[in-house]
């Protein structure tokens, strides 16, 4: 059996078993923490940094991300202090800067309960909005139903994207997975794969 | 091919230093060249050829060796060369002063004065290679020996010493014994972040699971730091000497190299001194007759600056693309395919036969109590003598700025000083006299990083220079998480409207917001580093940015969109030089007329300002440029005319 440890969030103390996250401790007790690139049964990916936390440890506070952390004996969590609230703020902002104002209702609900301005830093990017935020989730989701990518992620920085490969496009089986898992509400799986391949990021935000 | 007679014992090693030794003559004229990769590009292949057809020439073969070394250090004098036993240094050196070398210096004993460094200053000339300022002040104890190598022959490193301390630690010490020396030494990590070595090196020896890897980091890819790079390819023996003396003590058997592809030349010298090293017994299996087994392979990386990131690393050796890893386990206890994997840099690395030979007590005396050793500067930027400095820890900035590097070129004024690459941050004049340590620098908004030492002067724009490196990072940056990827895309647009004089006042306020968000929640250290030059530009120069904002003025006149160029008449000669280079026609006048710049026109290519002999071209910024001279094109006065 494995080891059960003791934790606090949110002045609450929480059982959890040896490994477990923070997220998983909280989701355990019933507590939401708010999540972007996360979803049951998926490895945590720790790209959104949206589940971010505030942790005490040995005196010194320290912000990290709830999906990836593990729990140790005696941590003190708080999911909702005002910095938290300030960082997710921050971040649905800089999420919507790519993607756009036109997302998911997860989303938008969740710009409604930070007080984010989705529209806010959309004068920065010069660029059609994507409609995506590249949380990744697509391309896990294939890999576990395929065990191989149909897609996956091309470019660095700014020029990252989700593609299509070519080559491996006879994977895609139609499953709709990961249209499912989208927390945008977007994905392309309903395309059949003939080329010229559409590349994602252009299905998704409508472009032909 | 040399019959190469394998090393079984630590007295093999010491015979066969005895030998080689004894074939070498003590009186002979040796001439170090440099011919690393700074030197190279200034032309030292040609110089090394013309040597050797020289010697030829002269008839002084097998009189005379020549030896190709790696980085000497002060990169802004070369192509230089060092020249033995009397340490003649010699700079600057075009193809058409070799003859006179050979023929002066060496046949006759006599020096070429005019290849000597002069002080600047006080107009000495230094005829030992101590007696230059940029190398007195400096403890070179991992880059000195480049001089005395050739980098691609490991007799040469056998014969000043190495691997003996490869040999003390396998078959004098425990892996255990290794450790707690190398514990006992206070060396940190000279990649940046400054943990403790030992630790790291006893938390790998620890954890579960084997295989257990050794890993040399030299992906340093900070624009103006070459250090790693220096010490990869001007000795590459002491690098690997150190990383099989860890692997020893951490129970690894496996090592990698990951060098980046853009340092063709580090590469070869590392691949090179692992096959000689494998010739000689000193690598491979049963190191030196012992029951101690160990291989390396070099890894050649695709530039990512993110790479150097521990984890980012190892999931590029893993061969998958280079980035961070989500989970907070640490790398020295899962690492390569998930296995303890113990990543140092090569400084780090190269540090290690030190101490097993000079032991931890002496390591600790040098430097200060909490940051022990030496530490490698690229010193760069506005300085008189750029280059790679080694000094002990603690030394004072303004020491390594005003004593080493010579003071500020062309007599301007100090501004500041970027550390620790592009994720330093800027450190103005007032903190000048702090010691430089790990330590310190974290207080004060910067870091030590990897050494990168970047001085500004007067004519640097602290909006412009922090809108450089936050364009760096967003082309480096692997665009995994939000934060990073957006909050830089949105800064980098931010800052280079303010720099457009586009700025509004509020945009401080978000881009302080944005860099804390990423200082807090980043996942690796590249990004949550990344707000570093913002933030500390904002500390320190606030002024600069809000006179940018409101006045919609550049006070350091670098941001082209915010100056004019402006022709004082009063001074204007009529030369029609920049009216000729004006390469948009923007300029007007004619013989014996002075000049004056078509603002409308003017492209602000800066070209006219830097040609000009009489300093009549100016940079106005924020200030009303002056109407043209009456009737557009007035007569200049003549001499004697009033």
């Amino acid at each position: 059996m494995k080891k059960v440890i003791t934790l606090q969030i949110d002045d609450k103390e929480v059982k959890a078993e040896e490994g477990k996250t923070i997220l998983e401790a909280a989701q355990h007790a019933g507590m939401e923490i708010p999540t972007l690139c996360w979803y049951e049964g998926l490895e945590p990916y720790g790209a959104c940094r949206f589940c971010s936390v505030e942790i005490e440890k040995k005196g010194r506070s320290q912000v990290v991300a709830s999906c990836c952390y593990p729990t140790e004996e005696g941590l003190k969590v708080k999911t909702r202090s005002p910095k938290i609230v300030k960082i997710r703020k921050t971040i649905l902002e800089l999420a919507a800067t790519s993607a756009g104002e036109d997302v998911s209702s997860k989303m938008r609900a969740l710009a409604c309960e930070y007080n984010a301005d989705l529209s806010r830093f959309r004068s920065n990017a010069p660029l059609p909005p994507t409609k995506c935020i590249l949380c990744g989730l697509c391309v896990r989701r294939c890999i576990e139903a395929n065990w191989e990518s149909a897609i996956g992620f091309i470019g660095r920085g700014i020029y990252r994207c989700i593609a299509l490969f070519p080559e491996k496009a006879g994977l895609c089986s139609t499953c709709s997975y990961c249209r499912d898992v989208c927390p945008t509400g977007r994905t392309c799986s309903t395309f059949g794969p003939r080329p010229p391949f559409p590349r994602v990021n252009d299905v998704l935000a409508g472009r032909k | 091919m040399k019959e190469v007679k394998r090393i079984s014992s630590p007295e093999d090693l010491k015979k066969l230093r005895q030998e080689i030794r004894a074939k070498k003559d003590s009186s002979k004229p040796i001439i170090s060249i440099c011919v690393g990769t700074g030197c190279i590009a200034l032309g030292a292949t040609k110089i090394l050829k013309d040597i050797k057809d020289e010697i030829k020439k002269s008839g002084l073969e097998g009189k005379v060796d020549v030896r190709e070394t790696g980085c000497l250090g002060i990169c802004e004098q070369g192509p230089m060369l060092i020249i033995y036993p009397e340490e003649i240094p010699y700079f600057k050196v075009k193809p058409e002063d070799v003859s006179e070398i050979i023929s002066k210096t060496i046949i006759e004993g006599q020096l070429v004065e005019r290849l000597l460094y002069k002080d600047p200053e006080t107009g000495e000339v230094a005829k030992e290679i101590g007696e230059i300022p940029f190398y007195k002040h400096q403890l070179r104890l991992l880059l000195g020996n480049n001089a005395n190598i050739n980098p691609k022959n490991i007799e040469d490193y056998i014969e000043i010493g190495g691997y003996s301390a490869l040999a003390k630690a396998v078959f004098q010490m425990t892996p255990d014994q290794v450790l707690e020396e190398v514990k006992r030494s206070n060396l940190r990590g000279r990649g940046g972040g400054g943990f403790p070595t030992g630790i790291k090196w006893e938390t790998t020896r620890n954890a579960l699971g084997e295989p257990k890897y050794v890993i040399v980091n030299c992906d340093q890819g900070d624009p103006g730091a070459f250090m790693d790079r220096a010490l990869m390819e001007g000795n590459p023996h002491s690098v690997l000497e150190g990383l099989i003396i860890g692997a020893y003590a951490i129970g690894a058997n496996q090592g990698f190299v990951y060098v980046r592809e853009e340092y063709p030349l580090a590469a070869e010298s590392i691949s090179t001194a692992i096959t000689q090293a494998e010739e000689y017994g000193l690598l491979g299996e049963n190191i030196m007759g012992s029951c101690f087994s160990f291989s390396v392979r070099v890894h050649r990386g695709a530039g990512a600056f993110v790479s150097g990131e521990s984890s980012a690393l190892m999931t590029a050796i893993e061969g998958k693309v280079g980035e961070p890893r989500p989970k907070y386990v640490h790398t020295a206890v899962k690492g390569i395919w998930d296995k303890p994997s113990c990543l140092n840099n090569d400084k780090t690395w190269a540090t290690i036969p030190l101490i097993i030979l000079k032991g931890a007590e002496w390591f600790r005396n040098i430097g200060t109590k909490d940051s022990s050793g030496t530490m490698i500067f690229s010193l760069v930027g506005k300085v008189n003598n750029t280059g790679l400095v080694e000094v002990p820890m603690g030394i004072t900035l303004r020491d390594l700025i005003f004593k080493i590097g010579g003071g500020i070129r062309d007599g301007k004024k100090f501004k500041a000083v970027q550390t620790g690459g592009p994720s330093g941050g800027f450190i103005p004049e007032q903190y000048l006299d702090i010691p430089v340590d790990f330590d310190e620098l974290v207080k004060i908004g910067s870091m030590m990083g990897s050494g990168g030492m970047v001085v500004m002067d007067e004519d640097t724009c602290m909006v412009d220079v922090a809108r450089y490196f936050v364009d760096f990072l967003l082309e480096e940056s692997c665009g995994k998480c939000i934060p990073c990827r957006e909050g830089l895309r949105v800064l980098s647009s931010i800052l280079s409207d303010i720099c457009a004089g586009k700025g509004k006042i509020e945009d401080i306020q978000t881009t302080e917001e944005i860099a804390e968000t990423m200082r807090e929640t980043l996942l690796c250290a590249l990004g949550r580093t990344a707000a570093n030059p913002i933030l500390t530009s904002l500390k320190y120069f606030r002024d600069e940015w809000e006179q940018h904002i409101i006045e919609k003025r550049c006070p350091a006149n670098a941001c082209k969109a915010l100056i004019d160029f402006y022709i004082n008449p009063e001074k204007c000669q009529a030369c029609l030089l920049c009216l000729k280079e004006c390469p948009a026609g923007a300029i007007q006048g004619d013989k014996d007329k002075v000049h004056w710049i078509d603002q409308e026109k003017c492209i602000k290519c800066g070209t006219c300002y830097e040609i000009c002999n009489f300093h009549a071209v100016k940079k106005l910024s924020g200030e009303a440029i002056p109407p043209p001279p009456e009737g557009m094109k007035p007569i200049r006065k003549l001499k004697g005319e009033n």
